[in-house]
């Protein structure tokens, strides 16, 4: 039996570089960096590792986006995987997270079986944390979100994860088929090898319009999507916050309060 | 004429960039002033595929063109020289000349290994009598009939005791001068073979050049490289292929000390302006982005050669006289720019002005590149 994976990644603005026009309130995008999302790189390297101990996993990619998102899933090929799908046409833009959540889920059920679905965590351009956890419902099977530890038994059914949350953690039995959402402390995303880079550009990436998924148009794009955007600003950058330390509870608020004295905060 | 890189090339870039940024940079400082040789850093750059850019997959080499090889050298190099140079020597000295004159057996014996990085590689022609001039070598190799008897010894040998297959020159037949001299296969542990002394150098100090003491080795009949007598010129095709390497070696030591002082010249502040603001400071920036841009065409031009099957020598050569002094040109001015600052070593452009000396001087000294490409000048 051969594992089958889908991975669904995202091409983003590098956020590092990213400025919001005063004027218009939407992203300056000319001149930024385009990058594979962080917590998806995690989430394709979680394949990848299931795929270096069973090698007969196939890796499929599923994107949506623009024709240039294509760089992004020739990268994640260079990584390991062995195809990609890129859900790209007019009709798609635009798309908030639900309405991408239908055109992926559409075009996942287009690629047929799967036992695995990652995803990332969330996107760094968007932080909203939706979408991997819409498709599961529309494709009508379990989630774990925040995955920061993956096993998947010899049967290749049986997994069990670990979910990270603000206060402490779970441990999930669940069995295939499911999807998961990838945090950056599952694992260190590998590098491309050379070797991959020149098996990439030979590898397949189809492109899919939204006819070719079957997904009707009041489903998809900015019309279809019941999220509007109200304003985007830059936040205000805060001063580092300064922690006071000392040996006891007692001392540490006296510290505290003379601190807060000093500043005639109080 | 079509300037622009492939998919490929652009991807390859891409990917030793983020691996030298995130691997090699960090230790870069660490492992010169401690003169330590990377070793976690060639075990992931095999694993990447870097210790065998561009040979073929039958032998376990990644299948890359040359442009892409150098434009890894080149990233390498920026972070650390020492790395670029211990792939460079490995790929052009050792596994080049066994991949272009290994018989069949050689090749499935030596080149997996080499190629996936798992045994690295080394090159030995320099004695202490014979550094430019290489027909004045002493070590000599003695036909014995079952085996080669091996005399002699190298000195300044990159990576040297630590590499695990070294390309060796000997004499067979002193009195044919350079038509006298055989490459030979010789291995790490033979008998005999020792390393008795490590140069402590001005730079590329993560990176090992030592002496090799050969005492009555035994080599195998097998270990031959190419024909008997023709040793020369497998050191000089392979001296072709690592002058592109040092080239692109100082074409990433002058590009990351030129990176650095564009940072520098941004944040540092004198007569209540910063350093970038001074227009001779910046029309020198201007001439050193030309220079770094011209070294790179015309390496990149030799490396487009060599892939295509072109003659290529001489542009090697010129690639190399030019990426060297290009690379001491920046990192001297980087230096200069960065004050009292480019002395110390809190700042790379030290480190970097150190390890761009020694490019205008292995693998052929300027003024034998002078003498290759005058040469055909006059020919």
């Amino acid at each position: 039996m051969a594992l089958k994976i889908i991975v669904c990644v995202k091409q983003v603005p590098n956020t590092n570089e990213i400025k919001i026009d005063p004027v218009k309130k939407t992203l300056i995008r000319e001149g930024v960096e385009s990058i594979l999302n962080n917590d998806d790189a995690n989430a394709l390297e979680e394949a990848l590792k299931i795929k270096d101990k069973y090698p007969n996993t196939h890796i499929t990619l599923i994107t949506m986006g623009p024709p240039q998102a294509k760089d992004m899933l020739l990268e994640c090929l260079a990584m390991g995987a062995d195809d990609a799908v890129l859900l790209s046409d007019r009709a798609l833009g635009g798309s908030d997270t639900w309405a991408t959540s239908n055109a992926l889920s559409a075009g996942i059920k287009n690629i047929g079986d799967y036992d695995i679905i990652f995803s990332g965590r969330q996107a760094i351009d968007g932080d909203t944390a939706q979408v991997g956890p819409q498709i599961a419902e529309k494709l009508g099977i379990p989630q774990v979100t925040y995955v920061t530890d993956f096993n998947i038994e010899e049967d290749l059914r049986s997994i069990t994860v670990k979910r990270d949350l603000e206060d402490g953690y779970e441990v999930i039995k669940l069995e295939t088929p499911c999807l998961l959402t990838a945090v950056k402390e599952l694992n260190k995303p590998r590098y491309m090898s050379v070797r991959g880079i020149f098996d990439a550009t030979k590898k397949e990436i189809s492109t899919w319009s939204a006819k070719d998924i079957n997904i009707s148009t009041d489903k998809v794009g900015l019309e279809a999507s019941p999220t509007n955007v109200f304003r985007s600003f830059t936040p205000i950058t805060k001063g580092k916050g300064k922690l006071i330390e000392a040996d006891t509870e007692k001392e540490t608020a006296r510290k505290l309060l003379a601190e807060l004295k000093s500043k005639h905060i109080i | 004429m079509d300037f622009s890189l492939t998919k490929e090339q652009e991807m390859v870039r891409k990917m030793v960039r983020e691996f030298a940024v995130n691997e090699v940079e960090p230790i870069a400082a660490e492992i010169d002033e401690e003169a330590r040789f990377p070793f976690e850093t060639m075990e992931k750059a095999g694993k990447l595929g870097l210790m065998g850019m561009p040979f073929p997959r039958e032998y376990g080499g990644a299948g890359a063109d040359y442009i892409s090889y150098i434009m890894a050298i080149e990233e390498l190099s920026k972070a650390c020289g020492s790395t670029g140079v211990i792939v460079q020597t490995h790929c052009a000295l050792c596994a080049w000349p066994i991949m272009t004159y290994g018989t069949e057996k050689q090749k499935q014996k030596y080149l997996p290994d080499l190629l996936s990085g798992k045994k690295l590689g080394a090159f030995g022609l320099t004695e202490p009598g014979a550094g430019s001039d290489a027909a004045g070598i002493q070590t000599a190799a003695v036909d014995k009939g079952d085996y080669w008897l091996l005399n002699g010894s190298k000195i300044f040998i990159s990576s040297g005791g630590i590499a695990d297959v070294y390309v060796v020159m000997a004499m067979t037949d002193r009195s044919k001068g350079t038509r006298g001299i055989s490459s030979f296969i010789v291995e790490k542990g033979m008998e005999g073979f020792t390393v008795p002394k490590k140069e402590n150098k001005m730079g590329i100090r993560g990176s090992v050049a030592a002496e090799l003491l050969f005492e009555n080795v035994k080599l195998p009949k097998d270990n031959l490289l190419g024909q008997l007598g023709k040793g020369f010129k497998v050191a000089m095709s392979s001296l072709d292929v690592g002058r592109l390497g040092v080239a692109a070696q100082a074409l990433g030591i002058a590009q990351g000390a030129f990176d650095e002082t564009i940072k520098y010249m941004k944040s540092r502040k004198q007569f209540g302006k910063t350093l970038n603001k001074f227009q001779a400071l910046s029309f020198e920036m201007a001439e050193m982005k030309t220079k770094i841009d011209a070294a790179r065409f015309i390496l990149y031009n030799a490396a487009d050669r060599r892939e295509k099957g072109m003659p290529s020598t001489i542009e090697a050569a010129q690639a190399k006289l030019y990426c060297s002094e290009t690379a001491m040109y920046v990192t001297t001015k980087a230096v200069q720019f960065h004050g009292g600052y480019g002395y110390i070593k809190d700042y790379p452009v030290e480190r970097m002005m150190r390890d761009a000396k020694i490019t205008e001087i292995y693998e052929g000294t300027s003024e034998v590149m002078k003498m290759v490409i005058s040469g055909d000048i006059f020919k």
